[in-house]
């Protein structure tokens, strides 16, 4: 389609775009590797020294670190099991005829547009706090000692409050999935006599696999970097993940040169899932 | 005026090569069709006269200069497209008068062309519409109104029938013939279909795999295809081609002759066999006979049949109405 | 579903449909009614739902002390002023990959979106320490730069998508009209791209506002927008839910509006074209 004159102008066009994305990407990349190499230190500036792997021996024999990769892949986990297994009955209900249905999809997909500092401290003081947070009350209204959410299960606390932010985007997702099933197989289905159950599991589960398979991977990679709501809540202690490990160590520490050591383990670990992710829309730019 | 001339046009996307070596000489005012199945290129030749695509090498000649490197805005052609590409965001006058307002026109010019185009058309009580709001039939009349309004040295179409309706098709192929004799101007015109083709072109030109196989008048093409290919594209129903014992009495390869030439008889003839599918069109019949010695064989009787499946039939072709071809699909011409 | 359901179905599905929903949006429901309570009322026990005296004084308070404005002033400078910036890098971007693609457009396109996937903490030090010596600290062009590199690949890749809808034959109808480049792209890809480009800036602004990585920890107060200022509610002093709650729900409320508008396009644009 394109002439030998758009076709240099394309190149031109494309040139910024690609040049400053390439320098977001390389330059701080470099320079954390760098560091990670150093002994580096911001209360002590200008004695670093070349320390080759030693930063990643440390790092990675820290029971910090453990406990932090164990807290990360946690809260990956039980947020997809929740966002996904939630989201696939809620778009199943969704797609049915209901009065308000509009209404009630501006329900189900709110939590996903609030900033995750304000949803952090609704949860902790309004929702989850001991004395006066609502869940507090409801306990106390059956008889049960209300639960100090933040002191006694810190993870699972982050969990449920990420869960329920992320469960609107699988919901959304799978919802455009299931819409998209095309009217003519339902009919098809129909016409065959199939029970509801077995339509579910040979055509609309198979039908889904592939946008349940891009969620997981796309919500992966963004809760893998979860920090705000850890952040905010002071759970860094018991329920530090990797990214708030990395920014304790380097910001409130100062210890560059181990904080660099756990970005890069962060950045491999990002890679591992990238990578699947990418040749899954690879194939789909090819349709 | 609007002679185009092709001298040694190739091109090629990368290592694939679409069109070898394209040569062929477009007199000012003629309508020639380019046909050809799916993939055969005659998109992409027209393109290459539009230039929409550059020429890996070769010369476009247009009105006597090498038009080869010009953009296509400075070439002074139209085209209509198959999807008729009218800009949605305008009205019907807006589209139309595109093509001006690029070319600098002064407004009180491009409104009264403008006028002009749309009464050619019957497009004068649409003028304000946006094309959303407009039947197939009419947007492809928008879009001719937009070719026509820029007085090109040629008009080229690009499929413009393939998304109506059978009915609309026939309406507009006659309407597209009448502006070419009011016009006058030259027309390409690009399809795969080959009733529009014998029935709308001055020429036509037949290409198969990017190469021209022939090039003449429908008649030409009907009563003397260069090619087994030619032979078996131009006419419906296809011509029926006979190989194997048949066509070695005839010192050929293949032999071909046209449905229409055949004829029947329900007691003796050249070929024996047994009807196996009739065609009822009422004006005529295509029959499907099943016969021992060339396979299955199309053909027609006017009017309307009598006989039907299952019963016998002799076939013998008509004298001088018989093609005959050689292995590599040339076509051998007949003593005299 | 075209046909009519039975009736009994309808009415078990609506009521477990609109239970689930308000079960999920009750936190939202539960903010903006506490934002209308006196600090007393919202630490009482047990909670009051509806009958309370409702007052309005939480958001004057929030707004009068705590230079209120200036936040809201920061998210919108920079959620809107890096979605300028990323629209002006992208838009020609888009345009050469989709009206001229080359053998490697498609690739491009993968290490842009790849570009995403990087944890930020990998660039955490790195930055801070770079912006801490230009003096980019708490600054908002820093922060626009930031955010504009982080939301630039799904710009991109909105863009790209919207443009490839556009059927190719109308530029070149446009091109055999004698139209320039500029001409073709001014008078006929622009308008038909307009929506396309209304979504992607709606969606980016979305993103922008609540991006909480970077604009917690580059910012200290000049700079700092809505994020950084709820965060500061997390050290409090004495009663403020109350307070909290109004100052979220003005933080919330305008994107919560967008968000409505922005379903499609969050399809579109979080799933990088996966899932249609």
């Amino acid at each position: 389609m394109a002439t030998q004159q758009t076709r240099v102008l394309g190149r031109l066009a494309v040139a910024p775009s690609v040049i400053v994305l390439f320098l977001w990407m390389i330059v701080p990349l470099a320079l954390t590797i760098w560091f990670s190499l150093l002994r580096y230190n911001l209360l002590d500036p200008g004695n670093e020294s070349f320390v080759g792997f030693f930063n990643y021996e440390y790092f990675l024999t820290d029971p910090a670190f453990f406990a932090a990769i164990g807290n990360s892949l946690k809260l990956v986990f039980a947020v997809l099991v929740i966002s996904i297994g939630g989201g696939t009955l809620l778009a199943l209900l969704l797609d049915q005829a209901i009065v308000g249905r509009n209404i009630v999809r501006l329900m189900v997909i709110a939590p996903f547009f609030i900033m995750p500092t304000v949803s952090a401290l609704v949860w902790k003081n309004m929702l989850m706090h001991p004395v006066s947070g609502l869940f507090a009350w409801l306990m106390k209204s059956i008889g049960l000692e209300p639960i100090d959410w933040f002191a006694q299960y810190p993870l699972t606390a982050v969990v449920i409050m990420v869960a329920w932010q992320w469960l609107p985007f699988a919901t959304l997702i799978l919802l455009t999935a299931i819409q998209s099933l095309d009217e003519e197989q339902k009919e098809a289905a129909e016409m065959d006599g199939t029970p509801p159950l077995s339509y579910f599991f040979y055509i609309v589960l198979p039908h889904l696999a592939r946008p349940i398979t891009v969620v997981i991977l796309i919500e992966t990679i963004f809760l893998l970097n979860v920090f705000a709501e850890i952040y905010v809540t002071g759970s860094g202690g018991p329920a530090g993940n990797l990214p708030y490990l990395v920014y304790f160590q380097g910001l409130l520490n100062f210890d560059v040169g181990g904080a660099s050591a756990g970005g890069i383990v962060a950045v491999v670990l990002a890679n591992i899932v990238a990578i699947f992710l990418i040749r899954m829309i690879g194939r789909n730019l090819e349709g | 005026m609007g002679t185009i001339v092709l001298k040694d046009v190739q091109k090629s996307f990368g290592d694939v090569t679409i069109i070898p070596n394209a040569n062929l000489a477009i007199e000012n005012g003629e309508f020639v069709v380019f046909v050809g199945p799916s993939g055969c290129g005659k998109s992409t030749l027209l393109r290459l006269i539009a230039g929409l695509e550059d020429v890996t090498s070769g010369k476009i000649i247009i009105d006597g200069s090498n038009a080869a490197q010009l953009p296509p805005a400075k070439r002074g052609l139209s085209m209509v497209f198959q999807s008729y590409a009218l800009y949605p965001h305008m009205s019907v006058r807006n589209n139309i008068a595109f093509g001006l307002k690029m070319a600098g026109m002064p407004k009180a010019e491009i409104d009264a062309k403008v006028a002009k185009a749309a009464q050619i058309l019957n497009l004068s009580d649409y003028l304000d519409r946006k094309p959303r709001q407009l039947s197939g039939g009419q947007r492809q009349r928008v879009a001719i109104g937009r070719a026509i309004v820029r007085q090109p040295k040629a008009f080229l179409f690009d499929e413009p029938l393939s998304n109506l309706d059978a009915a609309l098709r026939v309406q507009m192929r006659i309407e597209i013939m009448q502006l070419h004799q009011s016009l006058g101007a030259t027309m390409i015109y690009v399809t795969h279909d080959q009733v529009e083709a014998m029935t709308m072109a001055d020429r036509i030109v037949v290409l198969n795999k990017g190469n021209i196989e022939q090039v003449g008048s429908p008649l030409e093409l009907y009563n003397k295809p260069v090619t087994l290919f030619v032979a078996g594209f131009i006419g419906s129903p296809k011509m029926n081609f006979i190989s194997g014992e048949v066509a070695a009495n005839h010192k050929v390869h293949t032999i071909g002759v046209r449905p229409e030439h055949i004829t029947l008889s329900g007691t003796s003839g050249e070929w024996e066999g047994t009807i196996a599918l009739a065609e009822h069109l009422g004006a005529d019949t295509f029959l499907h006979v099943d016969t021992a010695r060339c396979g299955r064989l199309t053909v027609r009787a006017a009017g309307e049949y009598g006989q039907g499946p299952g019963d016998k039939i002799w076939l013998t072709p008509e004298r001088g109405r018989v093609h005959r071809f050689d292995d590599k699909g040339k076509t051998i011409p007949n003593a005299a | 579903m075209a046909r009519a359901q039975s009736v009994r179905r309808r009415t078990v599905t609506t009521i477990l449909a609109w239970l689930i929903g308000f079960l999920i949006f009750f936190p939202i429901l539960w903010t903006i009614i506490t934002s209308f309570k006196t600090e007393l009322e919202a630490f009482s026990t047990p909670p009051k739902f509806l009958f309370f005296e409702w007052t309005t004084e939480n958001y004057a308070i929030v707004q009068e002390r705590s230079n209120y404005l200036r936040f809201v002033s920061n998210s919108l400078i920079l959620s809107i002023g890096s979605t300028i910036v990323a629209l002006l890098f992208a838009i020609p971007a888009a345009w050469a990959m989709a009206f001229a693609p080359t053998k490697r457009t498609k690739d491009l396109l993968m290490w842009m979106l790849s570009t995403k996937m990087m944890p930020p903490v990998g660039a955490l030090i790195p930055v801070y320490l770079i912006f801490r010596d230009m003096g980019l600290l708490d600054s908002r062009g820093g922060l626009i730069a930031v955010l504009f590199l982080l939301n630039l690949p799904i710009v991109v890749w909105m863009l790209y998508t919207y443009f490839k809808e556009i059927p190719g034959e109308i530029l070149e109808a446009a091109r055999m009209d004698g139209a320039s480049l500029w001409n073709e792209l001014v008078y006929v890809l622009a308008p038909m791209a307009v929506p396309g480009i209304a979504s992607t800036l709606l969606l980016n602004i979305i993103l922008a506002w609540n991006e909480a990585f970077w604009t917690l920890n580059l910012t200290t107060s000049a700079a700092a927008p809505l994020t950084a200022f709820i965060a500061s509610y997390s050290s409090p002093e004495g009663l403020f839910w109350a307070k909290l709650s109004a100052a979220s729900t003005m933080a919330i409320a305008p994107i919560l509006v967008l968000g409505w508008f922005a379903q499609k396009q969050l399809v579109r644009g979080l799933t990088f074209g996966a899932v249609k």
